[in-house]
């Protein structure tokens, strides 16, 4: 093997270089393409089609922060399940069962269980009805 | 190959921590982060730790960064000003930070035979890390749900008013 | 305990049995809350969790059958079972318990999120009990974050004024940054031994290697152990925190953590550098002195009774910190008991304040305390009684545990610093006993403060009375706490650094 270890993020490259420059042609494009008059209107901030109002900067409701709190948190959960999945079937040539395997993420798992249970009892993702009240 | 790479990553980590820590704007702060967060990745990458890049990818350029903006968001955070406390930390906090750095560059330069590590020279690949994790180190890995159970706790009884709480300020 | 969980369960299991037996309570108290509808009062959550902190303290007791084994540590040497680490669980879970039973009677009726307080404080006794037996630094970091930030969330608990929020945010940004000092230490400690594990760093660093880069790593973990347990000058957070967060926290934060704190800290100094001992003796030498002095002067200026205990606790950690300047594992043995004293004293001065400011703390100040003995002489009377050991005199706790570190502190030779010190109790009871004689002060007819209202409950009863049984108990009769720490400092120890003729006060 003298391919360098470099090489196997080739594509890892070429991808953020496609990336990169599809949105340089995209802009590029219209700038040829697309024809510029500028009007009152157009120079507007926009809003969903409606007339504009009030300040861009209020505040934001904290549920907006929980949900991304929430989110950190089982994403990192998830995060962790990436490097068990990869050992479980090679346990038994470390020392270990299959059967701790299984005990191992069980209990993990039954603790992200108990805190879904949780937030989902409290409410805090239904933004319908208030009853998390936040 | 090697040597550049490293060089233009570090220097996009340099920069984008300055440029942290200079915009008086909390979300290009918060941006800039991203930058210091993806070439940090990168460096990890360098370095033969795969998961570990991919992970700060996912936890910290991802996740952690949406908090960020959200709470900027939440808190409704508007310029910096830079009153004469900020003025007086800075001109503490500046000469602390330089000096703390020295030290640790020169007890790090000092050491000898530390190693250094090449690009491909060692690798570690998921699955060493994950024989580490899931036997040695198998109680930690259980201790941080814990962690996170806890975290989740803490957010909900800090955001949420209180159970059968009047609303004053409903809007 | 007359089962036999030797033979019932796998040793490795049996090793963290307190901390399992602390996270299913855990657990089953957010189960039972997350189902309950919400305007049932959650209160008996709080009996939940005290009988799982009582289990939690038989586990703790039943361990000791552990004590048989050759193998001492589990999980791949991650954790370990000694007389130290049962010392420092049944400290904790003693704590906490106290803490339960006083929050049970003093948590305002509804709308105070209950269920998540007693599981908070359930899941930080966790982390502490696991700080306390962790001998591998990954786990120790994870627990110390447990625990700490239960604390911080806890800080926060009264959300309806500005100083709640105030004491928890303040606690959560220095607190974070102190817990990323340790951190990074861990980082260079490891980067220079190239091993987590306490035992082994401690054979690495005697093997020579990087000096610079252990001393680094000393320094940072120093910093960060040193902020938890409020010494000066890492002091600054605790009268703000102690003064926003509800007293019942306060009755813990200032008391479980911190006991904890201190078996990292022994651990870290005499577990993994003791060879580098000549250069943090005289480290904690200079600790202990700011400490002392710092709070004893502060606190003599506080009018407020949370402020002035605040830096009260400073000053105590130095003390404690006083005795880490004896030599071997009469230092140990030193702090272990100080920590017990100091524990018992402080816990019980809180419950006395939380049931006399009330949970709002609606009576802040030294001079509303004025006529408490008259008023409802068993409060009086208990707060008197806790002043006194804090000042240190005979027949309570806080004399024995004074008394110990100081003589090991005379037997490693560091008279001046006993002097220090010995000036300083004399400081201290000056602002002791301002609130003593402001307690047993007659009350004015037209005195504008209003009655302690509420009925002495059952439960903060309970505490009260284990709090001065303990302190009681220490003072009088210190002998068997004193062996058993002195057993854990005996285990503890490298056999290297083990002085024959240990107990000097003896």
């Amino acid at each position: 093997m003298t391919v360098p270890y470099s090489w196997q993020y080739l594509p890892l490259l070429m991808h953020i270089c496609f990336a990169i420059g599809l949105g340089i042609f995209m802009l590029v494009a219209s700038w040829f393409i697309g024809r510029r008059r500028f009007s009152k209107v157009k120079q507007q901030t926009y809003e969903c089609g409606m007339m504009p109002q009030g300040d861009a900067r209020g505040r934001f409701s904290v549920r907006f922060y929980m949900v991304a709190m929430l989110f950190i948190l089982f994403d990192v959960e998830g995060v962790f399940m990436i490097p068990w999945a990869v050992i479980y079937k090679k346990l038994p040539s470390l020392g270990c069962s299959r059967l701790f395997g299984f005990w191992e993420i069980v209990v993990y798992l039954g603790f992200v269980a108990v805190g879904l249970f949780y937030i989902i009892r409290k409410g805090i993702l239904k933004w319908s009805d208030d009853r998390a009240d936040l | 190959m090697h040597l550049i790479l490293f060089i233009l990553f570090a220097g996009l980590a340099i920069a984008g921590a300055l440029n942290m820590l200079l915009q008086k704007h909390p979300i290009n702060s918060a941006l800039s982060l991203i930058v210091v967060m993806t070439s940090l990745a990168v460096l990890y990458l360098m370095l033969g730790a795969e998961f570990l890049a991919a992970a700060q990818v996912i936890v910290y350029a991802g996740a952690i960064m949406v908090l960020f903006t959200f709470v900027v968001m939440l808190l409704n955070a508007g310029r910096e000003e830079r009153t004469l406390g900020s003025k007086a930390s800075w001109s503490v906090g500046f000469p602390a930070a330089v000096a703390i750095l020295a030290i640790i560059a020169s007890v790090i330069l000092k050491a000898q035979g530390l190693g250094n590590a090449m690009l491909g020279d060692k690798i570690t690949s998921t699955e060493q890390v994950s024989a580490v994790l899931f036997k040695e180190l198998v109680l930690p890995f259980e201790v941080t749900s814990v962690l996170v159970l806890i975290a989740i706790l803490g957010a909900v009884a800090l955001a949420r008013r209180g159970d059968g709480e009047e609303r004053k300020d409903r809007r | 305990m007359t089962l036999d969980l030797l033979h019932l369960m796998p040793t490795d299991l049996f090793r963290i049995l307190p901390e399992v037996v602390l996270t299913i309570t855990g657990v089953l108290i957010m189960l039972v809350d997350a189902s309950l509808p919400p305007h049932v009062d959650r209160r008996n959550l709080g009996w939940l969790a005290a009988l799982g902190t009582v289990f939690a303290l038989l586990a703790s007791q039943a361990q000791l059958a552990l004590l048989q084994l050759a193998e001492r540590t589990g999980f791949y040497g991650t954790v370990e079972t000694s007389t130290f680490s049962i010392f420092f669980h049944v400290l904790i879970c003693g704590i906490v318990l106290v803490t339960l039973l006083i929050a049970l009677d003093t948590l305002p009726e509804n709308g105070h999120h209950k269920g998540e307080f007693f599981a908070l404080i359930t899941f930080g006794a966790v982390g502490m009990c696991l700080l306390t037996s962790a001998v591998e630094l990954l786990v120790v970091f994870i627990a110390l974050e447990i625990s700490s930030i239960a604390t911080y969330v806890l800080a926060g608990y009264r959300k309806e004024n500005g100083r709640g929020p105030e004491a928890a945010i303040k606690y959560f940004l220095l607190g974070s940054f102190a817990t990323g000092f340790f951190l990074y230490g861990i980082a260079m400690v490891f980067g220079a031994t190239g091993s987590t594990v306490i035992s082994e760093i401690a054979t690495r660093v005697h093997t020579g290697g990087h000096p610079g880069l252990i001393l680094l790593a000393l320094g940072l973990m120093l910093v960060g152990i040193l902020f938890k347990v409020s010494a000066a000058p890492f002091h600054i957070w605790t009268p703000d925190v102690y003064e926003g967060a509800p007293s019942p926290v306060v009755a813990l934060m200032s008391t479980a953590p911190k006991a904890a704190a201190f078996a990292l800290l022994i651990r870290i100094l005499y577990g993994a550098f003791p060879a580098l001992q000549p250069i943090w003796t005289p480290l904690l030498w200079l600790v202990a002195v700011l400490s002392m002095t710092v709070g004893n002067l502060a606190a003599l200026r506080q009018h407020n009774v949370k402020r002035m205990l605040a830096y009260s606790s400073i000053a105590h950690a130095g003390y404690l910190i006083a005795a880490f300047a004896g030599a071997g594992n009469t230092g140990i043995t030193a702090a272990c008991f100080y920590t017990a004293a100091y524990a018992s004293m402080n816990v019980g001065a809180f419950a006395v304040v939380t049931l006399i400011s009330g949970y709002e703390d609606e009576l802040p100040l030294i001079k509303d305390f004025r006529g408490v003995l008259y008023r409802t002489p068993v409060l009086g009377g208990a707060l008197i009684f806790f002043l006194i050991s804090l000042i240190g005199i005979p027949f309570t706790g806080g004399f024995f545990g004074k008394f110990f570190s100081f003589t090991t502190a005379m037997g490693g030779g560091a008279v001046w610093l006993v002097l220090i010190g010995l000036l300083n109790s004399g400081l201290a009871a000056a602002y002791y006993l301002r609130l003593i004689v402001s307690i047993a002060q007659k009350p004015e007819g037209e005195s504008p403060v209003p009655p302690v209202a509420q009925p002495i409950g059952v439960a903060v009863s309970a505490a009260l009375m284990l709090a001065i049984a303990a302190t009681l108990v220490l003072g009088i009769a210190p002998g068997e706490v004193l062996k058993n720490a002195a057993e854990g400092a005996y285990e503890l120890m490298p056999h290297s650094m083990q002085m024959v003729n240990s107990l000097v006060f003896f």
